[in-house]
């Protein structure tokens, strides 16, 4: 698969329109990975003229500052920013919506001044500029319901744009009891992902996807790895892999265009 | 002594509304206690958020049956208020019903009579209310931290609010000349035929210490609000109006840090440099908060407003799930603690002497902390914009900054950002092997 990296570019004497940023999950994740690959096949198809920082990507320091660890996060960011800046990067855009929060709006106050999309935002600009079409008859009749990430949706109030998307691949899209401004958190959130979660009676992920199950889903989608894992581990756990699949809006607009 | 009754009125109001200035100094001196917090940009959107959320209870009506009862209670509240402004010109000058002669028997008339509709609406919403708390099994009634006195309180302020509505009511029912008026007695009509064979002297007694007992008892619920959750009536103001305007993912940059990680990395910086002239004796600041004065006087505002309705509490994911954490407990307890040590100023001639307690463990756990996972839920949830995720992140700093006290996990995670640049172990150098992997 063709990713190009800033490096690359600059060798090149190239600036790519956009810098995709990766993050941690993207990267590494196995599950995380397909969602970045589903992504960059989108982008090779509306001809987006992209590049990645590659070895040269290190944390966003989210997880690190949500944590607590305030020195940790500030030395993360201000090493990616004298990075991006290096690069005159203007335009981020992310599958993570974590990486895309603190980008957006915890990097400026450090020296790092971008324009900041989460990638439901950005194929939906492709769309608009008449650079992407979404097939709508390959997923046509499947029950999709869509769980709002908090870094997303609470945090950035960006409640739409993933929902235009899932319309467009033709499918009926249920709501949850709790969506959007309401939407329970799936558990991952706030350095949680990390640890074991306290002493309780349930865990989140399984309540979450208990509000996800009572719409009768074919599909949980999703637009966060951290969600992704925790729904997917949901449904495990209540043993409906059989029946219902978590899939990420890029990889249902990939499996949609047959990409 | 034809003038005993207005001397004795005028005693009460400056007690009554001289009690209530000292406390609301109070309140004030504490809140200050808070380290400073810009919040003076962009008034004309903050001026909309005070006008939508506290004047127009926008928030309030996402929970409709809740929202439209509080509703009800609110306006009545306020343009009751009108009434209290002719009670308190009639007992400072001995006139009655003053009004009625300024605004015409007509008008008077549909005012009172307006008056009376809200009042006996108002009583019905307040039992509603009472019901809710005391009969019906509502979750966010019942949990730990609502034991005691802020149950009591609860139902303290309900009580006040029957009881002021019935005295208004019979106020109106025994005032003989105003029901002979039939101007406007919508309500109390219904109330007057109770006092009937009651001779006319009885009824009048009636009515004036109704009408007595009505004013006090609005001085004493003035002077109770500080010592309840009640006082949000008054805070839900200047809350919303220095609530946070930046989306709500955007954790501050502690500027401490900045200064510190900018010397880390900074190639020329000498790091056995003396602090510059004068510095060499400031205590350094601390990293996070572990008492009340660590924080910011609106997080501190925050806790004087919060009405412990617990909508916070209810949408939380780590309460819903039975974890220890509850937004509003942390609020409560930082009221709490920060009354503790405004009680601890004052009995030590205004300084504070130290008690060996801090809101830190005393108060709030790590085991509550920890279980957070930053959504934003409670933030969203409350109807006058408190924001309790601040303080449970300012306390995480403290823990992890100061004490190196954050769960193993998550040392492990951030030793490895530390070191390879993402939260697990794997090395930088494969961090593109996604692309070529499948």
């Amino acid at each position: 698969m063709n990713v190009p990296t800033m490096a690359d570019m600059m060798a090149q004497g190239k600036q790519p329109e956009v810098l995709f940023w990766v993050g941690a999950a993207g990267s590494y994740d196995d599950r995380a990975k397909k969602i970045s690959r589903a992504f960059v096949k989108i982008l090779h198809q509306a001809n987006v003229d992209f590049a990645v920082l590659g070895t040269e990507e290190s944390s966003t320091g989210d997880a690190a500052k949500r944590a607590g660890n305030e020195f940790l996060f500030q030395m993360q960011a201000m090493m990616n920013i004298e990075v991006l800046n290096g690069y005159e990067v203007k335009k981020i855009v992310t599958c993570d919506p974590h990486s895309f929060n603190t980008l957006k709006n915890e990097y400026p106050g450090l020296g790092g001044k971008y324009e900041v999309f989460h990638h439901t935002q950005f194929i939906q600009n492709l769309i608009a500029e008449g650079r992407l079409k979404i097939d709508d008859t390959t997923l046509k009749g499947k029950r999709v319901t869509f769980h709002d990430p908090c870094y997303l949706g609470r945090a950035n109030e960006v409640y739409e744009s993933p929902r235009e998307l899932i319309k467009r691949l033709g499918v009926n899209l249920t709501e949850m009891k709790r969506n959007k401004s309401t939407a329970l958190c799936c558990g991952a959130g706030g350095a949680q992902m990390f640890k074991d979660a306290e002493k309780g009676d349930k865990e989140i992920n399984v309540l979450r996807t208990e509000d996800a199950l009572e719409t009768k889903p074919n599909i949980i989608a999703t637009g966060c790895p951290y969600c992704n894992t925790m729904m997917t581990d949901g449904i495990k756990f209540k043993e409906k892999e059989a029946e219902v699949e978590v899939k990420d809006i890029a990889e249902l607009i990939a499996e949609a265009n047959k990409l | 002594m034809q003038y005993l009754p207005n001397i004795l009125f005028a005693l009460a109001l400056v007690l009554g509304v001289g009690f209530f200035v000292m406390n609301i100094r109070k309140l004030s001196r504490n809140i200050k206690l808070g380290k400073d917090v810009n919040r003076t940009d962009n008034k004309p959107e903050r001026l909309k958020n005070m006008i939508k959320i506290a004047l127009g209870q926008s928030k309030m009506v996402k929970r409709p049956l809740s929202g439209v009862l509080h509703i009800i209670v609110y306006v009545g509240f306020i343009i009751i208020n009108i009434e209290v402004l002719e009670i308190i010109i009639d007992g400072l000058f001995g006139t009655h019903r003053v009004f009625r002669g300024f605004l015409g028997d007509g008008f008077y008339g549909f005012l009172i009579g307006f008056f009376e509709i809200l009042a006996a609406l108002v009583f019905i919403a307040v039992v509603v209310f009472w019901l809710r708390r005391n009969i019906s099994n509502i979750k966010r009634f019942l949990t730990k931290e609502m034991k005691g006195w802020p149950k009591k309180d609860g139902n303290n302020i309900l009580y006040f609010e029957m009881v002021l509505m019935t005295l208004f009511l019979v106020m109106n029912a025994t005032d003989f000349h105003f029901q002979q008026a039939a101007i406007g007695n919508p309500i109390s009509q219904f109330i007057t035929p109770l006092f009937d064979g009651f001779s006319l002297e009885t009824i009048h007694t009636i009515e004036r210490s109704a009408w007595w007992i009505h004013i006090l008892g609005i001085l004493v619920f003035l002077n109770y609000l500080y010592y309840s959750k009640h006082l949000h009536i008054l805070l839900a103001f200047p809350n919303t109006y220095y609530a946070n305007l930046k989306p709500k993912g955007q954790f501050t940059n502690l500027e401490s840090v900045t200064n510190e990680v900018k010397l880390m990395m900074d190639p020329d910086a000498d790091p056995y440099a003396a602090p510059p002239e004068g510095e060499e004796e400031a205590i350094p600041e601390k990293f996070g908060a572990s008492d009340v004065t660590d924080l910011n006087w609106v997080q501190l505002m925050n806790a004087y407003t919060c009405t412990e309705c617990g909508r916070c509490t209810s949408s939380c994911p780590a309460n819903l799930t039975g974890k220890e954490l509850s937004p509003r407990k942390i609020m409560m307890d930082t009221r709490d603690r920060l009354e503790e040590v405004g009680r601890n100023i004052d009995a030590n001639k205004g300084t504070f002497v130290d008690d060996g307690k801090q809101l830190l463990n005393d108060y709030i756990s790590p085991e509550e902390l920890w279980a957070c996972t930053s959504c934003n839920a409670c933030v969203e949830e409350c109807p006058v914009n408190i924001d309790p995720l601040s303080i449970i992140m300012d306390m995480r700093r403290y823990l992890v900054m100061e004490e190196s006290a954050a769960p193993q996990e998550l040392n492990m995670m951030m030793t490895n950002i530390e070191n390879n640049g993402a939260p697990w172990q794997y090395n930088q150098q494969d961090r593109l092997n996604w692309a070529n992997e499948e």
